[in-house]
C-alpha cells in the first residue's frame, strides 16, 4: 500500500513535469489584432507627424504593426516592444516626451505657470475684496434671498424692456 | 493672360492696402478729414479688387488652365466644379488669398457703420485693417502667388532649380523660356473633399478674421485713450460672430475627421486643431470677461491684453498650419512665408503690448470687487481656467519645436497629455458654469449660494447615485456626470425662476413669459442655452473617451465580429468606380443585436489613383445609446475570402453633435440684434469729429 502510494506520487510529479515542459515547449499563440493595435495605439508613426501606429494607413506601419506582432508572438512584454521602438526610431514614437532632461519642462512649466496665476489671481482678488459687512446678510432666511433675487431679476427685466 | 490679369490686380490691392493705411495715419496726424476719408474709400475699394482676383483665380480653376502652378496642385480634369471651385481654399496659396478677400469684406463693413459717436477710432480701424489686409497680400504678391506658371526650356523640358523642384513665377526664368502647360492637375486631396472639409476652412477663416475687427477696436482705443467701454460695446457682436464661426469651424472639422479619417474619434490633440482651439480659449473668455467691465468697469487691462492675445494667437494659428513649422522647423526656415509671419507676429504683439503698458494707468477699474464669491469674481476664475487651458495647449504645440531647435531630438505630445491636463481644468470650468449663473453681481455669500444651489445638487447626486448603481463606476466619470446635471439643472432651475418671476409681473401666460425672457436678455438667455448645449457635448465627450471599446478581425463572408452586444455580419463586397474619378470598395455587412437585425452597414475605401491615396468611410449607426462605427481597414486586402473590419462602440457620441447644434442656436440667440443702431450704415460725414467722447447708451 505504502509502495503503491509512492510510486503514485512519483508518476505524478514525472507527469506534471513533462507536462509543464511540454506547456513551456508549446508556441505562444498568434497574437491578434486587438492586442496588436492595443501597443500600436501608443506608439506614433516615425514618418506621419502625430499618427497614431494603429491607425496608420502607410506601408512602413503595416511593417512596424506587423513587427510588434511578431515581437509579441516571440514573448516580448508591452515595454519591451515600446522600448524597442524607442532605440530604433527615437523618443518621437512615444504618446509623450519620456521624463529626461529637457523634457520635464513639458510637465512641469504648465503647472508652474497655472499657480503663479492661481497666486496672482487669488493676491488680486484679497486685494480688491473689500468685504461686506456681516449685518449685510445677518438675518436673511431662504425668502429674503428668494425675494432679492427676485428683486433683482425684475429689475434687470425692467432695465432691458 | 487672366492670370496675369489677376496678379496684376492682387498686387494692386496690396499696394491700396499700403495706401489706404499710410492715409490714415497721415490724415488722423494732419487732422484731415480728406486723407481719413481717402483711406477709408481705399479700404472699401479693397474688396471688389481681391474679388475680380479672386474671380480670375476660381475662372483658370475651373477651366482646368494647368500651367499656372496652383490651378496644377489642387485640381485635376476629373474632379466636379464645385470642388474647382472650393480647392480655392484647399492649398495655400489660395487659401491666403481668400484669407485677405474675407478680411477686406469685414474691414469694408465695419468701415460702413455709423461713425458719428466714435470718430476717432475710424482711422486707427482702418490702419489695423490694413496693415493685417496688407500683410497677407504681401505673402500672395511676393511669395505664394497662386498665378504663377510652370516654365520650360526652349527644348521643352521643365525647367526646375538645383533641388530638382519646378521653377514657377510670372516672367520667364531665362531667355527663350515658355510657359509649359502639363495635360492634367494632381487633384485635391481627397481628405479634402468632404462636405464637412469644404466648409470648415471658410467657417474657421471667418472666425479669424472677424476677431481682427474687436482687436482693431481695442488698439484704436489705447491709441486715442478713449478708456470707456465703447470699444467693446461696438465689437460685443464682431465677437460674437467671430466665436460662432469659429465654434462651427471646430465642430465641422471635428465631424470631418470621425467621418472621414477612420480611427473612430473627432479630436485627436493634432497641433493643427490645437491652433484653432487656442484662440477660441481666449475669445471665450473675453466673452465673459468684457460682461465684468461693461457691468461693474472693471477689469479694462485684462480685457485688453485678451483680444491681444485673441489676435496674435488668430496669427500665430496661421503660421502653424501655413509654413510647415509642425512637421519641422526646418521646413519652417526653407519656407518663404515662415520668417514673414514670424515677423508679423512679433511686430504687432510688441507694439500692442507697448501701447497697453503706455496707457496701464488710464485703464483701472472704476469699482472695487466685494466678493470673492460674487459674480465677477467667479468670472475671473473662469479666465484663470480658460487661460490654463491655454498654456497647456500652447505649450504642446511649441514644446516640439523648442525641442528639436535646442536638443535637435524630435518628441510627440500626443492625447495622454493633454487630457490628464486639461480634465481638471475642464471640470473646474464645469463647475464654475453651476455657480456662476446663481451669484449676483457686487456681492455673493457662501451662504446665499448654498442656498440657491442646494436642491440641484442633492439631485444632482441622487441621479449621480443612480448611475454609479445601473451605469458605472468609473470615478472620473461619476465626476464628469454630476457636473453636467448640476449645471444642466442649476441652469434649467435659473429659467424656470426667472419665467416664473416674469409671468407673476407682467400677467403673462408661462410659455410667453418664457419666449420674451429671450426677447428681453438674449445674451443672459443665450449663454445660459450656450451652457446647456456644452453640458451635452460633454456627455458625449464623457462618452466616448471613457467608454469606448474596440475590436479588430479578418473575416470571410457570412462570418461575423462581435462587440459589446452588437454582432457585425459580413454578407459582400463590391468594387466600383465612383463619382469623383475614384475606385471604391465597398463592404456590406448586416447588424444585429442579439438576435434582433438592425440593419446594413457598408463602410468603404475610396481610392484616388492621381493622388495614390485611400480613404476610409465609415459604416455608421448612431442613436443616443451609442454609435456602431464600422471601418473596413484600409491596409489589409479586401476579398469575399476575408475582409479586415475594425469596429468600435462609441457610447453617447451623438450627444455631442446634438449640443454642438444647440451651441448654435445659442450663439445666434445671443447675438441677434436688439434694437440696436450699430447696424445702420449711415453716410459718413466728410468733417472729422474729433473729441466726441460721448458714452455709450446702447446696448
Amino acid at each position: 500500500m505504502k509502495k503503491t502510494f509512492w510510486i503514485s506520487i512519483l508518476t505524478f510529479i514525472i507527469a506534471a513535469s513533462f507536462t509543464s515542459i511540454a506547456r513551456a515547449q508549446q508556441p505562444i499563440p498568434t497574437p491578434s489584432d486587438d492586442q496588436v493595435n492595443y501597443i500600436a495605439h501608443q506608439l506614433y508613426c516615425p514618418v506621419c507627424a502625430n499618427t497614431p501606429l494603429d491607425v496608420c494607413p502607410t506601408d512602413a506601419c503595416r511593417q512596424w504593426r506587423d513587427l510588434i506582432r511578431q515581437q509579441l508572438a516571440q514573448g516580448s512584454t508591452e515595454d519591451q516592444i515600446k522600448q524597442y521602438f524607442v532605440q530604433q526610431y527615437g523618443a518621437r514614437v512615444l504618446a509623450e516626451p519620456p521624463r529626461t532632461g529637457i523634457n520635464w519642462l513639458i510637465y512641469i512649466l504648465p503647472p508652474i505657470i497655472i499657480l503663479a496665476g492661481a497666486f496672482i489671481l487669488f493676491r488680486a482678488l484679497r486685494l480688491w475684496t473689500k468685504p461686506v459687512s456681516a449685518s449685510s446678510f445677518s438675518g436673511s432666511n431662504e425668502d429674503a434671498a428668494k425675494d432679492e433675487y427676485v428683486a433683482r431679476l425684475e429689475e434687470e427685466l425692467k432695465k432691458r424692456n | 493672360m487672366v492670370a496675369d490679369f489677376g496678379y496684376g490686380v492682387i498686387a494692386i490691392a496690396f499696394l491700396v492696402a499700403l495706401y489706404s493705411a499710410g492715409a490714415a495715419i497721415y490724415g488722423e496726424r494732419t487732422k484731415s478729414a480728406d486723407w481719413i476719408e481717402s483711406a477709408r474709400r481705399a479700404m472699401l475699394l479693397l474688396w471688389p479688387l481681391i474679388s475680380i482676383s479672386a474671380a480670375s483665380l476660381i475662372y483658370l480653376l475651373i477651366t482646368n488652365h494647368f500651367e499656372v502652378s496652383f490651378v496644377y496642385e489642387v485640381t485635376s480634369r476629373e474632379m466636379p466644379t464645385y470642388l474647382k471651385i472650393t480647392a480655392w481654399w484647399g492649398g495655400q496659396a489660395g487659401s491666403l488669398v481668400f484669407w485677405s478677400w474675407l478680411m477686406a469684406a469685414f474691414a469694408s463693413l465695419v468701415t460702413l457703420r455709423k461713425w458719428d459717436r466714435d470718430r476717432e477710432f475710424l482711422p486707427w480701424v482702418i490702419v489695423v485693417t490694413s496693415i493685417t489686409t496688407a500683410f497677407f497680400l504681401s505673402l500672395v504678391v511676393f511669395y505664394e502667388n497662386p498665378f504663377a506658371f510652370f516654365w520650360q526650356g526652349p527644348d521643352g523640358k521643365l525647367i526646375t532649380d538645383a533641388a530638382g523642384n519646378a521653377i514657377k513665377g510670372m516672367l520667364a526664368p531665362m531667355a527663350g523660356a515658355s510657359i509649359a502647360i502639363p495635360q492634367d492637375g494632381n487633384g485635391l486631396n481627397p481628405l479634402l473633399r468632404h462636405p464637412g472639409m469644404i466648409i470648415h476652412p471658410p467657417m474657421l477663416y471667418l472666425g479669424f478674421v472677424s476677431f481682427v475687427i474687436p482687436f482693431a477696436f481695442a488698439i484704436a482705443a489705447l491709441i486715442t485713450g478713449r478708456m470707456d467701454d465703447r470699444w467693446i460695446r461696438i465689437t460685443r457682436r464682431w465677437t460674437l460672430f467671430a466665436w460662432l464661426f469659429l465654434s462651427c469651424g471646430l465642430v465641422l472639422g471635428s465631424r470631418w475627421a470621425y467621418d472621414v479619417l477612420g480611427w473612430g474619434g473627432f479630436w485627436g490633440w493634432d497641433p493643427v486643431e490645437i491652433a484653432a482651439l487656442m484662440p477660441w480659449l481666449t475669445g471665450t473668455a473675453f466673452l465673459h470677461s468684457v460682461m465684468i467691465q461693461e457691468k461693474r468697469g472693471m477689469l479694462k487691462q485684462w480685457n485688453m491684453l485678451l483680444i491681444i492675445l485673441t489676435y496674435s494667437l488668430v496669427i500665430f494659428g496661421t503660421f502653424l498650419t501655413r509654413t510647415g513649422v509642425l512637421s519641422s522647423v526646418h521646413a519652417f526656415a526653407q519656407s518663404a512665408i515662415g520668417p514673414a509671419f514670424f515677423a508679423f507676429i512679433g511686430v504687432t504683439f510688441v507694439v500692442s503690448v507697448a501701447l497697453l503698458i503706455y496707457r496701464w494707468p488710464d485703464l483701472r477699474g472704476e469699482t472695487e470687487m466685494k466678493s470673492m464669491l460674487s459674480r465677477e469674481a467667479l468670472f475671473l476664475l473662469n479666465n484663470l481656467l480658460f487661460i490654463s487651458v491655454l498654456v497647456v495647449c500652447f505649450w504642446g504645440v511649441v514644446f516640439p519645436i523648442i525641442s528639436q531647435l535646442f536638443t535637435g531630438q524630435t518628441v510627440t505630445v500626443g492625447p495622454p497629455f493633454y487630457q490628464t491636463a486639461v480634465a481638471p481644468l475642464f471640470a473646474g470650468l464645469m463647475l464654475l458654469m453651476g455657480v456662476a449663473p446663481l451669484s449676483a453681481w457686487g456681492h455673493s455669500s457662501l451662504k446665499t449660494l448654498g442656498r440657491a444651489i442646494w436642491k440641484s445638487a442633492v439631485a444632482a447626486l441622487v441621479i449621480t447615485a443612480i448611475l454609479f448603481s445601473f451605469y458605472t463606476n468609473n470615478l472620473i466619470a461619476l465626476v464628469g456626470f454630476f457636473l453636467v446635471v448640476l449645471v444642466l439643472l442649476v441652469t434649467l432651475q435659473e429659467f424656470w425662476r426667472a419665467t416664473r418671476a416674469r409671468s407673476k409681473a407682467t400677467q403673462e401666460n408661462f410659455a410667453l413669459s418664457f419666449w420674451n425672457l429671450f426677447g428681453r436678455d438674449r445674451r443672459r438667455y443665450g449663454g445660459y442655452v450656450i451652457h446647456i448645449s456644452m453640458m451635452l457635448m460633454a456627455i458625449g465627450i464623457l462618452g466616448i473617451n471613457l467608454f469606448q471599446v474596440q475590436t479588430q478581425g479578418t473575416i470571410s463572408t457570412n462570418n461575423s465580429l462581435s462587440l459589446s452586444g452588437y454582432t457585425v455580419k459580413y454578407d459582400s463586397v463590391s468594387q466600383f468606380p465612383g463619382p469623383d474619378g475614384q475606385q471604391v470598395t465597398r463592404a456590406a455587412v448586416s447588424v444585429y443585436q442579439g438576435n434582433h437585425y438592425l440593419g446594413d452597414l457598408y463602410p468603404r475605401i475610396d481610392y484616388y489613383a492621381t493622388e495614390q491615396q485611400n480613404m476610409t468611410i465609415p459604416g455608421d449607426r448612431s442613436t443616443l445609446k451609442d454609435d456602431l462605427y464600422i471601418i473596413l481597414v484600409d491596409w489589409q486586402p479586401t476579398s469575399a475570402n476575408g475582409a479586415t473590419f475594425k469596429i468600435f462602440v462609441n457610447p453617447l457620441v451623438n450627444w455631442l453633435w446634438i449640443g454642438a447644434i444647440l451651441f448654435l442656436f445659442g450663439i445666434i440667440t445671443a447675438a441677434w440684434p436688439d434694437r440696436d443702431a450699430e447696424r445702420v450704415p449711415a453716410r459718413v460725414k466728410h468733417a472729422h469729429q474729433t473729441g466726441s467722447k460721448q458714452s455709450s447708451t446702447a446696448d
